[in-house]
Order: C-alpha cells, then sequence, then structure tokens
C-alpha cells in the first residue's frame, strides 16, 4: 500500500476541523455531520490498518518517514505494530462515538466540534508516531483542547468546571514536564553512546544505556506516565477532572488519553529501558494496588455518577499498572487489551451518563430510580457498561482482567492476590450503582424523560459492539497484541511467563 | 449413529445462544415468537443431549469425546473453547435439557401476559446456552467463564420483576455473595495455570497424579471450593439463596433449585481428580456440606412461605450432596444431583401453581383445602415431597441411601448420624408444608382452580421422574449410574439394607409427627412457640447470619470507604492543593521582581541561562558517570 494511510487516518479530524471553522457558526446540522463523516472514515481506515497488518510479518508497518529537524534527528515518522492498533482502534471507535455523544450540543458548536476533532487527532497522533519528539508533540497538543473544553463546556458541581480544567491542565503539564527532562536525557546520552542523533523509537531501544541511567529516566518516566495514567497517590486529577469535564472529553479522557500513560510506560519505558523497569517496577506494583483497592473503597461512598466511573476509572488502571509491572508477556499482553477494554467502557458509561445528565440535570444516583421503567436502552447502555466493569465474561474486560492477573501471579504472588479481590468490591459498587439507577420502583417525576433515540445510540451501538466482539472473540484482538508485545519483550530481554514456586 | 453423535454436543450450547441473540436484537417485539423460538432451541438441544448420553450410558462410560478450538492464546496461557463428553457430562445434559425445556413450557402458562415476556424467554435462553456450556467445558478457564455468565443469567432472572426493591436487593446479593466465592475460585484457577502449565481436565489430572506438595494442592482445593461454597449456596455464602425466591417460580424451579445451585457439586465432580487427592480437602468438603444439610433443615421447619420452605429444603439438599462428595461418595453426590434435580423442579413449579392461583399468596397459612381444588397439582406435589422425603421405592429413598451408605461405609459414623437425622427433618418440614397448604382448614378462604394443561403437563412428567429416576442407581437395575459416573479409585459398597431400613423409618416418622401436629393438631403448635420462644426466634430469624453479614457491610466496607473519602479528599487532594497555594504565594512574592525594567529582565535571562547551562554539564556529567 502505497498511499498513507496512517496519515489519512491521523489527519481526517483535523481535515474536518479546518473544514468546519470555514462553515458559518448557524449551520449546525452541517457542521455535525462534518464531524462525524471526518472520524467516521478515520474509524473505517483504522479498520483496515488492523486488518490489513501483516501478522506473520509481524513489527512495525505501514511505515511512513519524512525527515523534519535533521540536527535533531527528528523525522515525522508513522507506523504501526500489534501494541499500537489496538490503541488506535480504541482512539478512533471513541472519536466516532464522542461525536454522537456530543449531539444534543447547542452552545458554540462551531468551537465545540472544531476542538473536539484537533484534541482526537492530538491523542491519535501520540500511538501512530515512531519518533520520541513527535510523540510529545502531539501529546502536548492535546493539553489546549482539553482545558479549553472543559472550562466552556463543563459542568460544575462538587468542584467547579473552572478548578476541574486547571486541575486536568496542570497535573497534565506536570506529567510532561517529567518527560520532557527523560526525554532530553535520552537524546543527549544516545548522542553520546551513537555519536548521531536520534529520536527513532527504534534506534533508542537498541541503544545501550547504563543502568543507572536507565533507572533515572524510567524513574521520571513513571511519575510523568503514571500521572497520566492516574496511579495512586497521583490519581487526584482523575475523578475532579472528569466531573467538571463535557461527556465527549470525559470520554476521549477517560476512555484514551490517559492510555497514553499506558502506552508511554510500554513503549517508551519497557522497550528503551527494560534495565530501568525492573528497578521501578516493584515500586509501581504497589502504588497499583492502592489504585484497585483503595479507589474501589472510595466508589462505594460516591452518590456522584461521574464520581463513581471517575474513582472506578482510577481503581481499573491499576490492573493496568500491576500488568506492565509484572514485565512478562502474559502481563503486557492483558495490560494492552486492558487498556483497550476499560476505553471503550468508560467512554460507554460516560456517553450514558451525560446522556442522562442532559435530560435530568442530576448525577446523584439517590435522585434516580427505576429507570428502566422509561428509558430500556439507556438501561442496557448502562448494563454493558457496569458489567464489563466488573469484570464479567463475554465482555472484553474480562480477557484483559484474567490475563493481567495470570501473568502477574507469576511476578507477584501476594500483590496479586490482594488485587483479584478488587473484583468483590467492584461489583460490589458498580450493582449498587446500577440498581440504585436502573431498578426499584417506577419514580414519576422521571416519566418525561425520553429513551435513547437516533444519534444518541450510535455510542451504545458502537461501543457496546466493540465490548462484546472483543469479549466473545478474543482472538481477534489478543493475537495482534501478543505479536507486538512478543517482539517487545525479546527485545527487551525480558522473560515470558516464568517456573515459579 | 448414535457414537457420532457426540461430535455435535457443542451444538446444543450454541442453539439456545442464537435464541437469545436472535430474540435479543430483532424478536423482541414478538412476545409469542420469542418463547416459541427459545422452546424449539432448548427442544433440539435436549433431542441431541438424548442422542450423546444414550451413546455415552450405552457404551457404560467408556465412550469419551474430547474437542476444542483456540480462544484465549499466547504463550504462557491457552484457553480454549471446548466440549468434553462423558458420563458426568451425560447425566448433566440430560438434567438440564429437560428440566429447562419443562420449564420453558410450564413458563407460558405462570408467565402468560407478563409485559416482560420476551425478555423472559431471551433471559431462559441466555441462562441454557450458559449453563450447558459450564457442563460440557473440557478445562477450567471455559468452567469458570460460563460459570460467571449462569450468574449473570441468575441475577437478571431474580431481579426479573425490577419495580421491586426486594427483587433488585435479591438479585444484587445473589451476585456479590457468588463473587466473594469466585475470588477464590480464581485464585485455584490462576494456580493451576502457573503451576502446570495448562487448564484443561485431562492434562491437569495427569500432572497432578504425579506432584508431589500436598500443601499446595490442599491450598488450591480449598480455593477452588469456595466457587462450589457460593454457587451451591453453601455455609456461609448461602444467604443469597433464599431471597433469590423473589425471581419469578419457574425460575426458582430451573435454576435456583435444579441445575445452577448444582454446578458447585459438579464442579467438585469434575475436579475430583484434585480434591481426591487431599483427604484434608475432602474433610473440610464433608464438613461444610454436613453442617449446611442440617443448618438449612432446621430454619425449613419454622418458616411460612412455600418457596422460602423449599429454598431452604434446597439448600440442605444441596448440603447432602456436598456432603456426599467429601466421604467419597462422588457418584452417591451426583445421583443425588440428579434425582433431586426432578423432583425438587417437580416441588417448586407446584409451589408455582398454588401462587398463580392463589394471586401471589405465598403464606402457607393463608393457603388450605388446595387438595380437591387442585388435584394434579396437589398429588404431584405429595409425589415430590414423598421423593424428597425419601420413602422407598421413589427416586429420592435410593439416591440419599446411596449417601449415607458412603457416609457410614467411609467410617464417617457422625456424618451418618446428622444425615439421618437431616432426614427426619426433611420428612417433617415438607409434610408440615402439605399438611397445613394443602390439606388445611383453609381459613383464609382464597378460591382457587386447576392450572391449565400447559402447566400441568410438566408436572406430570416430572412427578414420574420422581418416581422411577432413582431406579439406575439402585440394585435392581445393578446400579448402572455408578458405571456412568465415577472416578479412578473409587470404592463402591454394598447396599446395606439396615440402613435402608432406619432411613426409611425416619423418614415415616418425620412424616406421622407432621400429621399429629399439623393434621390432627395434637399438639398446641402456639404453645410450643411460646415456651421455646428464643428457639424459635433463632430458627425464623435463620440464626441472624444475614443481619451480621448487613451490620458488616454497612459498618465495615462503608465506613472504610467514608474515611478513604476523606482521606483522599482532605490528605491528598488538600497537598495537591498545598502545593498550588504555595506556588501562589510564591508567585506573590516574587511579582516584585518584575519592575519593567529591560535591564533587569536582561539580568535574570543571563543568570538563567548560566544556571542552565550549569545544570545541563552537571546532569550530563552524572550521567556519563
Amino acid at each position: 500500500m502505497n498511499w498513507p494511510i496512517l496519515s489519512l487516518t491521523l489527519f481526517m479530524p483535523l481535515i474536518g476541523a479546518i473544514i468546519i471553522m470555514t462553515l458559518h457558526r448557524e449551520r449546525e446540522q452541517a457542521i455535525k455531520y462534518v464531524a462525524a463523516g471526518a472520524t467516521l472514515v478515520s474509524l473505517i481506515l483504522s479498520l483496515v490498518v488492523a486488518i490489513g497488518y501483516d501478522r506473520s510479518l509481524g513489527g512495525i508497518q505501514f511505515v511512513e518517514s519524512i525527515p523534519w529537524t535533521a540536527d535533531l534527528g527528528v523525522t515525522y515518522a508513522l507506523g504501526v505494530d500489534g501494541i499500537s492498533i489496538p490503541l488506535l482502534l480504541l482512539t478512533t471507535l471513541i472519536g466516532f462515538s464522542a461525536v454522537y455523544a456530543s449531539w444534543n450540543i447547542s452552545e458554540r458548536v462551531k468551537e465545540f466540534f472544531s476542538l473536539l476533532l484537533i484534541l482526537i487527532t492530538g491523542v491519535m497522533g501520540t500511538f501512530l508516531t515512531t519518533d520520541l519528539f513527535i510523540f510529545f508533540l502531539f501529546y502536548e497538543v492535546v493539553v489546549i483542547p482539553i482545558y479549553l473544553m472543559v472550562i466552556m463546556w463543563g459542568s460544575s458541581k462538587r468542584v467547579t468546571k473552572e478548578y476541574a480544567g486547571m486541575k486536568l491542565t496542570i497535573y497534565l503539564l506536570i506529567g510532561s514536564a517529567f518527560l520532557l527532562v527523560g526525554l532530553i536525557a535520552l537524546f543527549v546520552q544516545s548522542m553520546a553512546v551513537n555519536g548521531a542523533p536520534s529520536m527513532d523509537l527504534m534506534t533508542l531501544a537498541q541503544t545501550e544505556f547504563s543502568q543507572s541511567f536507565q533507572v533515572f529516566v524510567f524513574a521520571l518516566m513513571a511519575f510523568g506516565f503514571g500521572t497520566l495514567l492516574s496511579m495512586f497517590p497521583f490519581h487526584a486529577w482523575s475523578p475532579d477532572g472528569y466531573a467538571g469535564a463535557p461527556t465527549a472529553v470525559s470520554m476521549i479522557h477517560a476512555g484514551v488519553l490517559k492510555k497514553i500513560g499506558g502506552y508511554g510506560l510500554i513503549r517508551i519505558g519497557i522497550m528503551i529501558l527494560p534495565a530501568g523497569a525492573q528497578v521501578i517496577a516493584p515500586i509501581i506494583a504497589v502504588l497499583a494496588l492502592g489504585n484497585v483497592i483503595y479507589a474501589a473503597f472510595i466508589c462505594l461512598s460516591q452518590k456522584d455518577l461521574k464520581y463513581i466511573v471517575g474513582y472506578s476509572s482510577v481503581s481499573h488502571m491499576g490492573y493496568v499498572l500491576i500488568g506492565i509491572a509484572a514485565l512478562n508477556l502474559v502481563s503486557i499482553n492483558g495490560a494492552v487489551i486492558m487498556m483497550f477494554a476499560h476505553g471503550v467502557m468508560a467512554a460507554l458509561f460516560f456517553a450514558m451518563i451525560g446522556n442522562l445528565y442532559e435530560k435530568s440535570h442530576t448525577r446523584n444516583v439517590d435522585d434516580f430510580g427505576g429507570l428502566a421503567h422509561q428509558m430500556p436502552r439507556l438501561a442496557t447502555g448502562f448494563m454493558i457498561a457496569g458489567l464489563a466493569s466488573l469484570g464479567l465474561p463475554g465482555m472484553v474486560n474480562f480477557i484483559g482482567e484474567f490475563t493481567i492477573f495470570v501473568g502477574a501471579f507469576s511476578s507477584f504472588k501476594v500483590l496479586t492476590i490482594i488485587a483479584v479481590s478488587g473484583i468483590i468490591f467492584t461489583a460490589l459498587y458498580i450493582l449498587r450503582t446500577l440498581g440504585n439507577v436502573l431498578f426499584g420502583p417506577r419514580k414519576e417525576k422521571w416519566d418525561h424523560l425520553q429513551d435513547l433515540k437516533g444519534p444518541e445510540m450510535v455510542p451504545l451501538l458502537v461501543l457496546g459492539a466493540a465490548i462484546i466482539i472483543g469479549g466473545i472473540m478474543p482472538f481477534t484482538l489478543m493475537d495482534l497484541i501478543n505479536n507486538g508485545v512478543g517482539s517487545l519483550i525479546s527485545q527487551a530481554g525480558l522473560m515470558q511467563i516464568g517456573g515459579i514456586l | 449413529m448414535m457414537e457420532t453423535s457426540v461430535q455435535y454436543a457443542w451444538i446444543i450450547a450454541i442453539l439456545p445462544f442464537i435464541a437469545f441473540a436472535l430474540i435479543g436484537l430483532f424478536l423482541h417485539r414478538w412476545p409469542r415468537l420469542s418463547a416459541a423460538l427459545s422452546i424449539l432451541a432448548i427442544g433440539i438441544a435436549f433431542l441431541i443431549s438424548l442422542l450423546v448420553s444414550l451413546a455415552v450410558f450405552s457404551s457404560e462410560g467408556n465412550l469419551v469425546y474430547e474437542a476444542a478450538a483456540r480462544w484465549l492464546s499466547m504463550p504462557g496461557l491457552q484457553v480454549d473453547m471446548g466440549i468434553l463428553v462423558d458420563g458426568l457430562t451425560a447425566v448433566m445434559l440430560i438434567v438440564v435439557t429437560t428440566v429447562a425445556l419443562l420449564v420453558q413450557i410450564y413458563s407460558l402458562g405462570y408467565m402468560h401476559g407478563d409485559p416482560g415476556f420476551a425478555s423472559y424467554y431471551a433471559y431462559q435462553s441466555f441462562f441454557a446456552g450458559s449453563m450447558l456450556g459450564l457442563v460440557l467445558a473440557n478445562n477450567f478457564g471455559q468452567i469458570f467463564v460460563f460459570w460467571e455468565l449462569v450468574g449473570l443469567a441468575s441475577y437478571l432472572l431474580i431481579g426479573f420483576w425490577f419495580g421491586r426493591n426486594s427483587a433488585k436487593e435479591a438479585a444484587k446479593k445473589a451476585f456479590i455473595t457468588n463473587r466473594v466465592g469466585d475470588f477464590g475460585f480464581l485464585l485455584s484457577i490462576l494456580f493451576l495455570q502457573i503451576l502446570f502449565g495448562t487448564l484443561n481436565f485431562n492434562g491437569l489430572a495427569g500432572e497432578i497424579a504425579g506432584y508431589t506438595n500436598t500443601g499446595i494442592l490442599i491450598g488450591i482445593a480449598i480455593l477452588m471450593l469456595a466457587g462450589p461454597v457460593g454457587k451451591s449456596a453453601q455455609f456461609p455464602l448461602h444467604v443469597w439463596l433464599p431471597d433469590a425466591m423473589e425471581g419469578p417460580t419457574p425460575v426458582s424451579a430451573l435454576i435456583h433449585a435444579a441445575t445452577m445451585v448444582a454446578a458447585g457439586v459438579y464442579l467438585i465432580a469434575r475436579a475430583y481428580f484434585i480434591f481426591s487427592s487431599t483427604p484434608q480437602a475432602l474433610l473440610a468438603i464433608a464438613v461444610i456440606g454436613g453442617f449446611t444439610a442440617l443448618f438449612a433443615a432446621t430454619i425449613a421447619i419454622v418458616q411460612n412461605d412455600i418457596k422460602r420452605i423449599l429454598a431452604y429444603s434446597t439448600l440442605s439438599q444441596l448440603g447432602y450432596m456436598v456432603m456426599a462428595m467429601g466421604v467419597g461418595a462422588m457418584t452417591a453426590g451426583m445421583f443425588h444431583l440428579m434425582t433431586h434435580a426432578f423432583f425438587k423442579s417437580l416441588l417448586f413449579l407446584g409451589a408455582g401453581s398454588v401462587i398463580h392461583a392463589l394471586h401471589d399468596e405465598q403464606d402457607i397459612w393463608k393457603m388450605g383445602r388446595l387438595a380437591g381444588k387442585m388435584p394434579v397439582t396437589t398429588w404431584t406435589f405429595v409425589i415430590g415431597a414423598l421423593a424428597l422425603s425419601g420413602i422407598p421405592p421413589l427416586s429420592g429413598f435410593w439416591s440419599k441411601d446411596e449417601i449415607l451408605l458412603g457416609a457410614y461405609a467411609s467410617g464417617h459414623i457422625g456424618l451418618y448420624i446428622l444425615g439421618t437425622i437431616v432426614a427426619f427433618l426433611t420428612a417433617f418440614y415438607m409434610f408440615r408444608l402439605i399438611f397445613v397448604a394443602f390439606f388445611g382448614s383453609g381459613e383464609g378462604g382464597l378460591k382457587a382452580h386447576e392450572s391449565p394443561a400447559v402447566m400441568s403437563v410438566p408436572l406430570v412428567i416430572l412427578a414420574v421422574m420422581a418416581i422411577i429416576a432413582g431406579f439406575v442407581g439402585s440394585p435392581l437395575m445393578n446400579n448402572v449410574f455408578a458405571h456412568w459416573v465415577s472416578y479412578p479409585g473409587a470404592v463402591h459398597h454394598n447396599p446395606s439394607l439396615g440402613i435402608m431400613a432406619v432411613s426409611s423409618l425416619v423418614a415415616v416418622a418425620g412424616i406421622i409427627l407432621a400429621w399429629a401436629v399439623y393434621q390432627k393438631k395434637m399438639v398446641d403448635v402456639a404453645a410450643v412457640k411460646t415456651r421455646f420462644n428464643g428457639l424459635y426466634q433463632l430458627l425464623y430469624h435463620k440464626y441472624y447470619i444475614d443481619e451480621i453479614y448487613q451490620w458488616l457491610i454497612d459498618h465495615l466496607i462503608d465506613g472504610t470507604a467514608k474515611v478513604l473519602f476523606w482521606f483522599d479528599v482532605y490528605v491528598i487532594n488538600g497537598l495537591v492543593n498545598g502545593i498550588a497555594a504555595l506556588t501562589g504565594m510564591a508567585g506573590q512574592v516574587l511579582r516584585y521582581t518584575e519592575n519593567g525594567q529591560v535591564q533587569t529582565y536582561a539580568m535574570y535571562m543571563f543568570a538563567g541561562i548560566i544556571v542552565i547551562i550549569g545544570l545541563v554539564m552537571m546532569a550530563g556529567f552524572a550521567i556519563v558517570l
């Protein structure tokens, strides 16, 4: 394939944003259709990439490379492998759904959808590039639309939307500051070793760094990416941020953006700095336990639906972190599919909550009850997201959890046993929430609520299908992921699942 | 032809899933069509199961067929979706498809006119597919997947009438209690995968036979036991099953009496190669089962709700089966699972027929005089109760006798005596129910009429099964059941007339006592209640275990949750905001340096550059070092 399919996938939303900017602000329908069309093309192209990826060949494929700043070794380089394809799919699936979840936006429509599309391109770029500098560039691009969207279209409940927007942005920037230091250190050091500047991930991965240097840089990355992944105790931005953000931002942030943290830890951290990873990993594993159990408990005390999903997202990221920290093939496979799984699940959850909030103007669990009477389709969406969240087999999230547990168990015994107990507490807060919102006697004050219909159904259908297809046919994604993680593991010289006991 | 049928056994589990998907996606607007499709699917599944089972039975259990498809695989982990057909599977296939088919037909009458008719059949199909997938599984990964899915079906069907708060709470309670058990089950699977590198039953059986670290094996067995303790509602995770009676009664019959709750017993049988290699684990199983059998029976004698009495009876009988597994009588346990499935689903459907006729009345004291108005229901119910009480030659007699024999002959005399006491209590509480509800004076004056044929015909079929199903495990047929379901190293004990006589006598004694107290009213029940009020309250409130758990959840778990949330807001967030405040204050101070003079700024810049260069050099130096 000679035409630049990855660039097309990547810039389609941006092109959409540019088209929208040229449209008159009154033409709201046209703006929405452009946004939907751009993200749909992007989604289809990403599916073509996923299907067209040659597994027998492996490695980085669909490569595009244009030298950019030769003096700094920066190249506009795109390429995907088994690790990035699931995250690419995640971005396009959620991007498309987020447009439809925002269908009822009526305020500053033009600005909203332009920013949303820029955000989608920004996030996608981090997964597609194989150049460290370009990765960082895209990462910085997402900060601007996020901040603007939260303070303009957000909602103020327990915290104001201004506070939420500021908190989200500052945390993102703190993470990126540490990252930047690590990135510069890598650049300087690799230049010293290789004698030529390069920001190419593969070149960096083949560079021999001393162990103490690796530990130093990996620690920076663990802090930077860990913050982005809401690693305990640097998670404070997550619940407040999601609560203040508009639906589409919550979907993209919880669904995709924070996965840049996990992706970075694997792609940059483990691949380039395996010796550093081995030293820091146990610390990550212990903190991850804080995510899994501590955040699950906090969920039990929450009343605002967005806070529940926000803390729940912190809790689930603990599984991803444990999978990464266990540093073996099975566990990292699990971490990657878990990132995909959590992404579609959280996006679906936020889409449903957003829809309900739009119509009822409340997110407090106690205000609801028996909504399945009035809104059976919305209830279905909540049920699918909830059951996925508690790791029910048949949902792709189960595949993630199970694989992570098996992988992590071979590295950490006690930690994993404690982490597995999270399945009980998750079931407790999820089923409590679902029960109190959806079931029970009919409340007449909600009789006026309209069930999902038309465009509102799109997030449910798209994300629900991804959750269930991934859960029933895990091999579709897992074979791809295993392909990517397998070569990463052998390159980094890590073990496959080991014989312990 | 019959031998080749086993190759198509996978279709049995697929069919109901297809029905579920079609109803869920397309047909839910047409309730009758949905029901028809669901019944058609389970009907064909039943016919194939019949062929498969006959093939296995006619080979005397020698025919074993296994096939699998790759599902989730990578170096270091492989979970297949497969089928393993042997005697144990065949028995379960027959039990599940027979009861599911009859219950679905019966539901045509029972659920008639319900607004959720189509979803009801979708859930029924989902349950049937999941349960059959569980029964057919050839590895622990697959069994866990379907184990959770039957749990979901149970959750959905308990909460089927979701407008009731009680149904909502009961569904949640069932799922979460089961999760506690599944936590252990999942851990045992992780151990097996890490230690032996496979989850396949046959593969593991070979590995474990040569494994010598008994400490680890005991650990695995105990963890795995948590699964059945949850699913089969054994003490201390039994609390969900009585509440599960909030579901429609046919659901109680199928899921919460005959099939799903028996999945725990099935798992123990399936994983017997693990349990039988550790006597300590077996003893734990026997004690848990025996205790649950007695514990639940004592509660059953004071309950007033017809479904709750049957629910505690189910708990008690499941305890019996589990106890059988523990005393080495795996065959007897499975035999009892089969007979129990027939007579207990009969009893539940009979109760459903009564409840349906009385417009949702479930209190036995408000019933009475039903025998004349509902003859089919009454007499099939009596047959079920006689089978449950273990009156010869009905099916329950043979299976209960095998269990008592197993306990006695393996030297567990205490458990044998306990089992005999339970047999007495069982006969007593069942006939208390019958004499009050069916033959009582009927002071409530409720009107009733016999249920339609679509409900009464399944009752009659199940009544026939409740009478004859036991013969396959009796000396009359040379106990062919033991050839179908067994395990290497099983000891079969010769039938003992003494044990048969004792168990029959205590059952008859129980019936007579119930007759004397509740029919002839020779004893003043109210006076006994007042005399032993403390004991009565203790039993009536189920030993207050639900209250204890509720207290723990409210205070321990929710209390911790509140404390941690406080910590998150004021400590972790407080630190973050504190740093922000500090930065703000620093800004307040530093802004005096911004005096608007270009020379000053240039000086700052120059100083800054020097510092940065210095830092980079030092850092670079340190890094190179």
